[in-house]
């Protein structure tokens, strides 16, 4: 505990101070942190033993929902774009929720792929609504009443979105350790058994899926807001791969995991963008296969020292 | 126009049987779902492709190209197919299914990427085998005869040929006492590893083959892969996983509804078949062909 104390600690501070040595690194790292919500989000469901290869659709969704309110005028101010486009989202986890609870492993990622799918042809295909692959403009909007020129503003939503991060990882690992979050787990070991006990596998399963439908919906806000442009490839399944792999990469045994796995994402994607832009899917595979088989528990078991079989077999 | 649609719908069904019908088998014995099936299909296409094209430029008879089809999914599911199963998934049978999911993934995207690097990104045309079968006229209609009879053909010879495989042979029911009780089949003799590994190699040459037939019908870009397994996925778990028949009538089904799209609603022809997978889950979580707990294979 201590441990992972410390490592989510250090993590915060060296996410807080690399913006003041090098000021390039902001839009990125808010990426990272982006992804790692979205991450965080497959973390949660990963607990239960349960994978989605769609959550792009809550992404894209909020994303989505940030570049029409802009677009409409209806909110020109960031904080209030944030909370209304990640409620927005979780109004939809809930809907998807409602009924894809009753589904597990294969179906259930399926579903939540097929669903995400629908979504990315729907963004693409009605263009005099969503402007089709070419996706939307989204204007600069003003934070907390003030206008700012383009580094300001990158720079305050970068420790905005960090500062949002640490609340939602402080409220994930919290609800983990509750009674909600054990009987998540109990999900993937004796669904039966959690019946048994008379907790409803669903509820607790919904639950979940909100929680993380809205951490995905948060993330994709955050990324509408930093790059300006929203385009159906938030919604498509390599993106929604994307965040299994960060989440797999960076472990689901704490919830500082999904972020480490978010900024080495970015990292590899920087080089592999240098060294191999063809073929850097195949690299993150190779590193995929890599973990699986050799650090299961990813890097925040290698970083905790933790030598539980929590991430992976 | 619907006839049209239906002789398109059925070209389109037979394509697609063949690959799920792969997916479903290495399902029902192996219990993965194999996320690279689709890339099975793509490397399929693109060495047919490949082959065809060089068939016509050594200037060899062009009725060498079907034996061809056939050899290059043979090729392909033995050699990319078997290398997968013995590296990768031996080691993780049994466990977690999700772990399962993220390794295929893996390979998946391995895949994709080793595709472009050796086939390149621009578009292949290879429709020689096509064009040399010529045309039918049905109904008014001028339709290959390649599409018409050729691929439901194949796709009935599949179907018949599996069946009769599983039900009749020797090893074909070797497969489908592993499937049922590993332990008991096991014990009786048989080499469950090499089931595991001769039905993968089935699964991945039936994606390969429909691949190399397809290949003659479309022009063959990167990212088919993905396309197709996400619609194979939808045919299998239409008719139930591990159904091998139901997965032609979903796949008959899904084709037609596709095809059907394309005249008449052609923006949304990408979402039927994840709208009839969405339905058919959402009333029968099952499947259409399977009781809650069935048999598979």
């Amino acid at each position: 505990m201590v441990r992972q104390l410390v490592l989510g600690a250090a993590l915060l501070v060296a996410l807080a101070l690399f913006p003041l040595f090098s000021p390039w690194s902001t839009v990125i790292l808010t990426v990272a942190l982006c992804e790692g919500l979205a991450a965080l989000g497959i973390m949660v469901l990963l607990r239960a033993g349960q994978v989605s290869f769609g959550h792009g659709l809550f992404f894209s969704f909020s994303a989505y929902a940030v570049a029409f309110m802009a677009a409409a005028k209806l909110g020109h101010e960031a904080l209030i774009l944030i909370p209304v486009a990640t409620a927005a989202s979780g109004l939809l986890a809930a809907i998807v929720g409602l009924f894809i609870v009753r589904y597990r492993a294969i179906f259930f990622g399926m579903l939540n792929l097929a669903i995400s799918m629908v979504f990315f042809s729907l963004l693409e295909k009605l263009f005099s609504i969503t402007g089709g692959a070419d996706g939307k403009r989204v204007p600069r909007p003003t934070l907390a009443g003030m206008e700012f020129g383009r580094e300001q503003f990158e720079l305050w939503i970068f420790y905005i979105t960090l500062g949002l991060c640490l609340v939602a990882a402080l409220f994930v690992a919290r609800y983990l350790a509750s009674p909600g979050g054990k009987a998540l787990e109990a999900i993937k070991s004796n669904e039966t058994r959690l019946e048994y006990l008379g907790v409803s596998p669903r509820k607790v399963l919904f639950g979940a899926y909100l929680l993380s439908g809205l951490l995905a919906g948060l993330g994709g806000a955050v990324i509408a807001l930093v790059s300006g442009h929203v385009t159906p490839e938030l919604a498509y399944w390599v993106r929604s791969g994307e965040f299994v792999f960060i989440a797999i990469l960076g472990g689901i045994g704490g919830v500082a995991g999904p972020f480490l796995g978010a900024l080495m994402f970015q990292i590899i994607r920087g080089y592999a963008a240098v060294y191999a832009p063809e073929t850097w899917h195949a690299v993150l595979g190779v590193m995929l296969l890599a973990i699986i088989f050799f650090a299961p528990a990813g890097l925040y078991g290698i970083a905790t020292g933790s030598r539980r079989k929590e991430g992976g077999r | 126009m619907l006839l049209l649609a239906a002789l398109d719908g059925l070209a389109y069904g037979s394509l697609i049987f063949l690959v799920a019908v792969g997916l479903s088998l290495i399902f029902g014995v192996l219990g993965i779902i194999n996320v690279a099936h689709g890339s099975f299909y793509a490397i399929g296409a693109y060495v047919a492709a490949a082959g065809v094209l060089a068939i016509g430029a050594m200037g060899l008879p062009a009725w060498l190209a079907f034996p061809f089809l056939l050899v290059a999914a043979a090729l392909v599911g033995t050699v990319v197919g078997g290398l997968v199963e013995i590296v990768l998934l031996r080691r993780v049978y049994g466990k977690e299914e999700v772990l399962q999911l993220i390794v295929t993934f893996a390979v998946f995207m391995i895949l994709e990427d080793a595709q472009k690097v050796v086939f390149g990104v621009q578009p292949y045309f290879a429709n020689a085998p096509m064009n040399w079968l010529g045309t039918v006229e049905v109904f008014g209609i001028f339709y290959t005869k390649y599409q018409l009879i050729l691929m439901p053909l194949v796709a009935l010879a599949v179907l018949v040929g599996l069946r009769f495989f599983l039900r009749r042979t020797r090893f074909g029911r070797a497969i489908v006492a592993v499937t049922q009780d590993r332990e008991a089949a096991t014990a009786m003799g048989i080499d469950a590893a090499r089931v595991y590994l001769i039905t993968f190699i089935i699964g991945a040459s039936l994606a390969a083959l429909g691949g190399a037939l397809a290949s003659a019908t479309t022009s063959l870009t990167p990212g088919i892969g993905a396309g197709t397994l996400v619609l194979s996925f939808a045919v299998a778990a239409t008719a139930g996983l591990g159904r091998i028949e139901g997965a032609a009538v979903a796949a008959l089904l899904i084709g037609l509804g596709r095809s059907a799209a394309v005249y008449f609603a052609p923006e949304f022809d990408v979402l039927i078949p994840y709208l009839i997978m969405m339905v058919v889950l959402l009333v029968r979580p099952q499947g259409l062909f399977s009781t809650v707990q069935t048999r598979k294979v």
